[in-house]
């Protein structure tokens, strides 16, 4: 049995294999500073790098469907947001 | 002092990731994959971008579905815990009653759905069903079949009548686990029912009634065997909600794409309400 049924595309591939390349990158960070980098974030809550991916990714997700849903494409202004979104995450949260 | 790690403990969780990948994983790509092509059987697919997820996003029948999901959701919460709560209350904690409440409580639980959607189908049927033909007798014109409002109010107690119990019984397990001291202190200080429930017995029962409230809140959004039997989303499209209108696309219409792209979206959505119901509800437990 092939893969044919899962209807490949490469955009798609490309999307997991930057989810991928995510969970690689977390773990080599975790690797080279374990503990998950815990904080008290500006949203008041206890947060790891791990829930920091999480709400970015999330986040990222709802970016791509506003602007879809309001303005329609092209995807480039919302995938500058979402890394911006991504970035703050990262850096406040 | 070196501490030994012994990582063989990872193997363990292999089976676990074998299965996540097989149930839940690889479907999920592949709906990923179906939400961006066209397909017209036969395996065979065509590139369409992004244009599914704005069909979806942009449709007055997704946004009218989402709201009367809101809708639904948000009713069952309001009466199933303030009423769960209440029954589990006035349950005893001692005694030979116990069990025979425990077991009455459970039953709900153990019907099958779509025979709990059959029974109350039957049970409101305006002309022979017990409830439909007792309200008319009082003088409503009630015919859930026909009239919107009367298939909502039959929906919500039928889903009332089915997961309150769980509720309860959620609620039930919290009160049972505070020990006798805190009631004699209680007493002791003359605290009167009302501080009791709001000191001791609220606090004590808050984290299964967030595990309840979770559980209800992702069940009811994808409820669809009782729906699907009891009204079928109809009359008209009054009680399509969600999954009932995932299903007319994806099996009635066999739009595969954008049914695809719909199943992501309802995901996302489920998914970041229940991330943000479970953070207020852990921030409110830490404080």
């Amino acid at each position: 049995m092939g893969l044919s049924w899962m209807a490949w595309t490469w955009p798609t591939a490309a999307f997991f294999i930057f989810i991928g390349l995510c969970f690689v990158a977390m773990s080599v960070w975790e690797y080279a500073d374990p503990g998950g980098g815990p904080r008290h974030g500006i949203l008041g809550l206890d947060t790891t790098r791990g829930d920091r991916l999480f709400i970015s990714l999330l986040g990222s997700a709802f970016i791509f469907l506003a602007w879809l849903g309001l303005m329609g494409t092209p995807l480039w202004a919302p995938l500058a947001l979402a890394l911006v979104y991504a970035v703050c995450v990262f850096r406040w949260v | 002092m070196n501490k030994t790690h012994d990582n063989k403990a990872w193997l363990f969780v292999l089976p676990v990731v074998a299965l996540v990948a097989f149930n839940a994983v690889i479907p999920l790509m592949t709906v990923v994959n179906y939400s961006v092509q066209e397909t017209f059987g036969d395996n065979v697919f065509f590139w369409a971008g992004v244009t599914w997820f704005e069909q979806v996003l942009q449709s007055e029948r997704f946004h009218d579905a989402l709201l009367r999901q809101m809708f639904f959701t948000f009713s069952i919460l309001a009466i199933e815990v303030p009423l769960g709560v209440a029954i589990a209350l006035t349950m005893p904690r001692k005694g030979p009653w116990v069990p025979v409440c425990l077991v009455l409580m459970a039953l709900p639980l153990l019907i099958p759905w779509n025979v709990v959607g059959a029974m109350w189908n039957i049970f409101a049927l305006p002309d022979i069903g017990l409830l439909g033909r007792s309200l008319n007798a009082l003088g409503f014109d009630y015919n859930f079949t026909r009239q919107p409002g009367d298939a909502w109010f039959t929906l919500i107690l039928m889903d009332v009548w089915h997961w309150t119990s769980l509720v309860v019984l959620l609620a039930y397990a919290g009160l049972v686990s505070i020990p006798d001291a805190y009631y004699q202190a209680a007493k002791i200080d003359g605290a009167r029912p009302f501080a009791i429930f709001r000191y001791i017995q609220l606090p004590k029962m808050k984290r299964v009634l967030t595990i309840a409230v979770l559980l209800r809140f992702m069940d009811s959004f994808m409820i669809y065997t009782e729906l699907s039997v009891l009204t079928g989303g109809g009359p008209g499209n009054s009680t399509t909600l969600l999954s009932i209108d995932l299903v007319k696309i994806a099996l009635g219409q066999f739009d595969l794409g954008p049914a695809a792209a719909m199943s992501l979206i309802y995901f996302l959505i489920i998914l970041a309400l229940s991330w943000v119901f479970y953070t207020l509800m852990m921030r409110n437990e830490q404080q």
